[in-house]
């Protein structure tokens, strides 16, 4: 019993390129890209029988944003460039100065701020040609998310002191209700020419 | 020359392996349709993988030209498919989601950016026929 039995070792040095073949194998069949976009909810469908109901909204409380087929945009009733639309958005959102033509606030109560007057009752309504080309229609959509985005952004900088991604739940819903995202993405029409 | 110890080289190799295990999906279709997609600034991240369903819109790709034709189409998992065939699709892979998950199901469209809003409206409209309600539009980061 004096002798101790060896236990020969595993040759591992074929090992790493094992976990190298492995390795190459996922490398080649996975994808990396992190899949992100604009979200966005879409109404539900109108039931076939029931004839449309016009929702009889005020002409202050709507701002229609129309591209064309030569992707043009036309908001309100006059043509302008991409880059004024987040401010034009800004504005109808906001109303700072109470215009008589944008729309009306409603005084709601809000959790962390109290009484607040909201511009409960706009409606940003995006319409669009059938030829329209789809980037055209995500620049609008993009447009439309900043101008809500910057004005989440500076009330929340304004209350606590961080952007509106870096709030909790609670705060994040409070600032919502004052800045509620109310794009109605109409139904399909046919705008400016051939298909 | 002393020699290099490489007996952690698999161990190395390994976490590496891991890693990318872990930030990586699956590439779970081949893309039958060739797009670039849209650039815009204000993007989210879709949350759970698991819940979105994809459907991918474009020209097809170029050896498929020839068969196909260059208009633009719309491709379901591996296949070619009509804008009446989508809501079939959506209720198909709505069934085989957990019923609690149901309600979360996102649709991410992956479309092409010159894609005409024809296609797209159709496929929205198909997409509330479906009460699949939560979309999303994909789009890469623009870089100023």
């Amino acid at each position: 019993m004096g002798k101790k039995r060896k236990v020969p070792a595993v040759n591992a040095s074929s090992s790493a390129d094992i976990a190298f073949m492995l390795l190459l194998f996922f490398l080649m069949t996975s994808s990396m890209d992190t899949d992100k976009g604009l979200p966005r909810r879409l109404p539900p469908p109108v039931p076939k029988e029931q004839k449309e109901t016009d929702v009889d909204i005020k002409k202050r409380n709507l701002l229609v944003v129309l591209i064309n087929s030569q992707n043009q945009i036309l908001c309100g009733d006059e043509f302008i460039d991409i880059k004024q639309l987040k401010d034009r958005v800004k504005e109808f959102v906001s109303n700072p100065n109470n215009n008589e033509h944008m729309p009306e606030k409603v005084e709601v109560d809000v959790p962390y701020f109290g009484k607040q007057m909201v511009t409960k009752n706009h409606v940003i309504s995006l319409q669009n040609d059938r030829g329209t080309e789809y980037q055209a229609y995500i620049d609008v959509q993009n447009e439309i998310a900043a101008a809500y985005n910057e004005l989440r952004d500076d009330l929340s900088r304004q209350k606590f002191g961080k952007i509106f991604m870096e709030l909790d739940e609670e705060q994040q819903k409070a600032v919502q209700q004052i800045y509620p995202q109310k794009i109605s993405e109409a139904e399909p029409k046919n705008y400016g020419g051939v298909k | 020359m002393p020699e290099l110890n490489t007996s952690s080289l698999p161990d190395l190799v390994f976490a590496f392996l891991f890693f990318i295990m872990m930030v990586t999906t699956m590439r779970e279709v081949t893309l039958k349709v060739e797009f670039r997609a849209p650039q815009a600034t204000e993007l989210q991240k879709l949350e759970k993988k698991s819940l979105v369903t994809f459907i991918y819109v474009g020209k097809p790709t170029q050896d498929l030209q020839a068969k196909m034709g260059s208009e633009t189409r719309i491709q379901l998992n591996d296949a070619f498919a009509e804008t009446s065939e989508i809501q079939d699709y959506i209720a198909q892979e709505k069934s085989s989601m957990k019923e609690e998950d149901q309600p979360f199901m996102t649709v991410s469209i992956k479309a092409d950016r010159e894609t005409k809003m024809g296609v797209i409206t159709d496929i929205k409209q198909a997409l509330r026929e479906a009460y699949a309600l939560k979309i999303s539009y994909s789009a890469t980061q623009r870089i100023n």
